[in-house]
């Protein structure tokens, strides 16, 4: 077939490559999104494995605080049982600072790993978007790659300007730009909304609460003390209900509440109230 | 095959309709290339009238692209000769 159906279908194809070669190719800019997106997740991961670094971390300096505690507790075990009350209060009030650095950095753990978890979570979820995108791109591409063709030949044979054409290329472009959008926006949105953009070691207290710390860990002091000499003289039955509810409430920092009550109504207790009012 | 019929649409064509459309195809070349006018305009509706008759008429929104495309019913001699010379279908 050589003839005028033959000939014009070949010249038009292409003229109309070489018309296209000259415009603006949207598919570029999806792989340039798409592109854009894949280093946005790996920002992400490296969030997790930033944030899984600094629990590890929290776990070792816990380790290392929980050792010196029952080292400084040993200490006063001993200076008590040599007769040295003042070395064994200055053990046991180490050891009380020590138990409130352990309580604030187990906070901090528990922050750090909800924060992981949640982190982990929202990669997850980006990485689902990212390759829905991907899958999006390519059919985008190819229906933009048979449209624009057909786009032309439209153009050519039915009149319509190149002005149309041009507004066809141009709510193309605008259709990428808004799926560009769309995928970083709701990836900052899954960032904000996991939390991972606040500051996981906003811990530091005022000072009133510092001051209460300090009291609550001098009535601590003297709870070890009275526990100790309990323990020195033998007192069997007492000194297991005492340690029964001593190791019960140290992990959870309760000892300023529950101890008073079995041992130590006097007058330390009732100074935290005073300081709250100043 | 996809035809399109310029000012027309698109009509879609059984390919054993092809060997007669192939001889009136190659006698328009003939006649556009002699210059012989009437004879152009005879054969361009036989050639139009035979795609019509034998074709599927595609969808005004059908996003296909064409592999032969034939002149309006209209179209003069010289139109179609400028068209298929160095300006083409679409100016560059």
């Amino acid at each position: 077939m050589s003839g005028v159906m033959k000939r014009m279908g070949m010249l038009f194809r292409a003229k109309a490559n070489k018309a296209l070669d000259r415009a603006e190719d949207p598919r570029e800019t999806l792989d340039y999104s798409y592109q854009k997106q894949l280093e946005l997740l790996q920002k992400v991961r490296r969030g997790v494995a930033d944030v899984a670094t600094s629990r590890k971390r929290l776990e070792l300096q816990l380790g290392q605080l929980q050792s010196q505690s029952s080292k400084l507790e040993d200490q006063g075990r001993k200076a008590l049982a040599l007769g040295r009350e003042d070395l064994a209060r200055e053990a046991l009030s180490r050891r009380a600072a020590l138990q409130q650095q352990v309580t604030d950095l187990e906070t901090q753990h528990q922050t750090l790993q909800s924060e992981e978890e949640k982190l982990t979570l929202a990669a997850q979820r980006l990485q689902a978007k990212v390759d829905a995108f991907r899958t999006k791109k390519e059919t985008i591409k190819a229906t933009y790659t048979a449209a624009q063709a057909q786009t032309r030949i439209g153009e050519a044979f039915s009149g319509i300007s190149e002005e149309m054409g041009d507004v066809g290329l141009a709510i193309q472009r605008a259709e990428d730009k808004t799926a560009q959008l769309q995928a970083r926006a709701g990836a900052i949105d899954e960032l904000m909304a996991s939390g991972a953009l606040d500051d996981p070691t906003g811990m530091a207290k005022d000072d009133i609460a510092a001051e209460l710390d300090r009291l609550s860990g001098g009535t601590d002091v003297e709870l070890e003390l009275q526990r100790m000499k309990a323990e020195l003289a033998g007192g069997s039955t007492q000194q297991q209900a005492i340690e029964g509810g001593g190791a019960q409430q140290q992990p959870q920092g309760q000892q300023p509440q529950q101890a008073p009550q079995t041992q130590q109504p006097q007058n330390q207790q009732q100074t935290p109230p005073d300081f709250g009012k100043h | 095959m996809i035809v399109r019929i310029m000012g027309e649409g698109q009509v879609r064509l059984a390919d054993s309709h092809f060997a007669e459309l192939d001889k009136l195809d190659d006698e328009l070349l003939a006649e556009m290339e002699g210059g012989d006018e009437p004879g152009f305009r005879r054969t361009l509706h036989a050639l139009l009238d035979a795609v019509r008759e034998f074709g599927e008429p595609l969808p005004d929104d059908a996003l296909e692209p064409s592999e032969l495309i034939l002149p309006s019913p209209d179209a003069t001699l010289d139109e179609v000769r400028e068209m298929l010379g160095d300006e083409g279908l679409i100016p560059s």
